[in-house]
């Protein structure tokens, strides 16, 4: 069997009787760039919740690099390799720009347990930190308090946590979501450079960005996956333009 | 204050409590014991502002940790004869860790209003236990008969109080080092995030539960040192160091002094202290309502407690200065 970077096996989730994800049978090759993408309320969150192990499956599987994972912690999935950002910016608001990367580098580390040295001397999580925040070109902002950002430079912080945990597989939820369409481009080079070996999921609601990153996209329809393939295969796929292209062009 | 980019040498207006301690000792020698209590006091608002300034527990138990350790203490010392100061210091602590780790393992899987009135049951339990089980504790009447030897088999507890302010004094010298290597550490840092962003530090691999349960034992324990420390002073143990009451003032000191820096823990206990001293004195039947009417003046006006204030103002008389130097380059 070729392992794949992250899998989820006949995967459902039902709230009383309603089904919001209906035997999701999803594959995540190592290295890909896939997108998943899906008109509103088509599921696309509660998938996200259940790979990061925010709620737990009704039945299935989750499997990240052919280890099963279904009944494991968040946080013992982000230690096994699970990265993800959050579609609602959720930092340390208060905590300078570097804490926030330096933070997640310490608990990667085993650091975070540690009592006596002064954490800035810590020098081999803060040299990480600051280098994680230049290749993001948030170097000049590492002591500025988060909250003092620009939410758009707020967004590139959020990857930079999860790329400071060295993920496997990283999941991008929404990276560009409240972004002013100007400032986005900056987000879409910064996903451009992720490193190659990563593979990445991006949950996205716009279709340029989709369509420029991703070399897979599923389409994800009331808790079902309606189909997967290119972006060409997408783009010329007729159930897909009624369901969810048409509708989303007023965007 | 604390984190990877804070610079963790002790600056100098951080010796500034310790001169003006020292200063207390020698210049004000008939308030000696009053001084004793504000230092104990201050232990213990330091223990408070670990788990609820930096972590963000909120509760209203920690006299729980306060009254174990004071009660500790006192029967090792009247009923069984312990009377070693650092015997008893250390049956204190080890029983203070013990309640944080047993009850911090069961409540501290909720949070908020759950995890406050949790707190809040467990102090009222042992209040009730130290009241009810009169044969080992002297129940309402308190505890009499406390014996402490000479620290070190040569500083005898005198009848002024000196023994008793330098012997606090360094025990709060040394927790107050302790703290300040946690705060500063990587240790502390994640703490600050905890309080920060639950979900965050989910997200980033923290096992949070486990960490907030160490924490909430750690500042246990230093409350149940800061209990013994109690007893020892005031050879006697009664029940106001259980139950909400004890817990409510502490709060009101970290509050009126700013929660979460440190230094805080000290200002608060000193001014709520000697305020209480002062007007109780003056206006025996009124002076909780000075104190109140101080709380509603800090909590509408000056989030940050008095050194919130104080911060303020040297921001805004160094704020001149910082403009002119722009204005020069």
């Amino acid at each position: 069997m070729a392992t794949s970077a992250l899998e989820t096996q006949k995967l459902c989730k039902s709230f009383g009787a309603l089904s919001v994800a209906d035997n999701i049978d999803f594959r995540l090759a190592p290295g890909a760039r896939h997108a998943l993408i899906g008109p509103n309320g088509a599921g696309k969150t509660t998938f996200v919740n259940m790979l990061t192990g925010r709620i737990a499956p009704s039945s299935g599987r989750i499997l990240l690099g052919g280890d099963e994972i279904t009944k494991k912690s968040q946080a013992a999935r982000v230690r096994l390799g699970l990265g993800r950002t959050f579609q609602v910016t959720t930092l340390f608001r208060d905590l300078p720009v570097l804490d926030n990367v330096a933070l997640g580098i310490a608990e990667r580390d085993g650091v975070a347990r540690r009592m006596w040295k002064p954490a800035s001397r810590h020098s081999e999580i803060t040299d990480e930190a600051m280098q994680v925040l230049k290749t993001l070109g948030l170097g000049d902002d590492a002591r500025i308090r988060v909250q003092d950002l620009p939410y758009g430079r707020q967004r590139l912080v959020e990857i930079a946590i999860a790329l400071g945990l060295k993920p496997k597989v990283l999941l991008l939820d929404e990276p560009a979501a409240g972004v002013p369409r100007d400032d986005s481009g900056r987000i879409l080079d910064v996903l451009a450079a992720l490193p190659a070996d990563i593979a990445i999921l991006i949950i996205e609601h716009d279709m340029d960005l989709v369509f420029r990153f991703a070399s897979r996209i599923t389409v994800l329809v009331q808790g079902q996956v309606l189909v997967e393939g290119t972006p060409q295969d997408i783009a010329a796929d007729l159930r897909v333009r009624s369901v969810y292209l048409g509708e989303a062009t007023h965007a | 204050m604390s984190g990877y980019t804070s610079d963790p040498r002790i600056r100098w207006t951080e010796w500034l409590p310790w001169i003006a301690a020292l200063a207390f000792f020698f210049l004000l020698p008939e308030y000696l014991s009053l001084g004793a209590r504000i230092l104990i006091y201050i232990l213990f608002a330091l223990s408070l502002d670990l788990i609820l300034g930096y972590a963000g527990i909120i509760t209203l138990g920690h006299s729980a940790f306060f009254g174990l350790g004071a009660y500790t203490a006192g029967v090792l010392s009247a009923k069984y004869g312990l009377t070693d100061p650092f015997l008893q210091l250390l049956a204190a602590a080890s029983a203070a860790a013990l309640l944080g780790i047993i009850t911090g393992a069961v409540i501290l899987r909720t949070k908020a209003l759950t995890l406050l009135m949790l707190t809040l049951a467990i102090t009222a339990i042992l209040l009730e236990i130290a009241n009810k089980a009169s044969w080992l504790t002297g129940g309402a009447d308190g505890l009499s008969g406390v014996t402490t030897n000479p620290i070190l088999g040569l500083f005898r507890f005198d009848i002024f109080g000196k023994t008793a302010f330098i012997y606090c004094l360094i025990a709060l010298f040394i927790g107050w080092l302790v703290v300040r290597r946690l705060i500063y550490s990587p240790f502390g840092a994640m703490l600050t995030g905890m309080r920060e962003n639950t979900q965050r530090m989910h997200a980033i691999g923290a096992p949070v539960y486990w960490r907030l349960v160490l924490v909430y034992t750690i500042s246990g324990t230093m409350a149940g040192v800061a209990g013994a420390l109690l007893t020892q002073v005031n050879q006697f143990v009664g029940l106001n160091v259980l139950g909400l009451e004890p817990s409510g003032d502490l709060l009101v000191m970290l509050i009126l002094g700013g929660v979460g820096r440190i230094y805080g823990a000290f200002v608060g206990p000193v001014v709520y202290l000697i305020a209480q001293d002062y007007l109780a004195k003056q206006y025996p039947e009124y002076w909780y309502f000075g104190v109140g009417a101080l709380l509603i003046v800090v909590v509408l006006f000056a989030r940050g407690g008095i050194l919130g204030i104080a911060d303020k103002w040297l921001r805004a008389l160094s704020r001149p200065k910082s403009s002119a130097r722009a204005s020069a380059r």
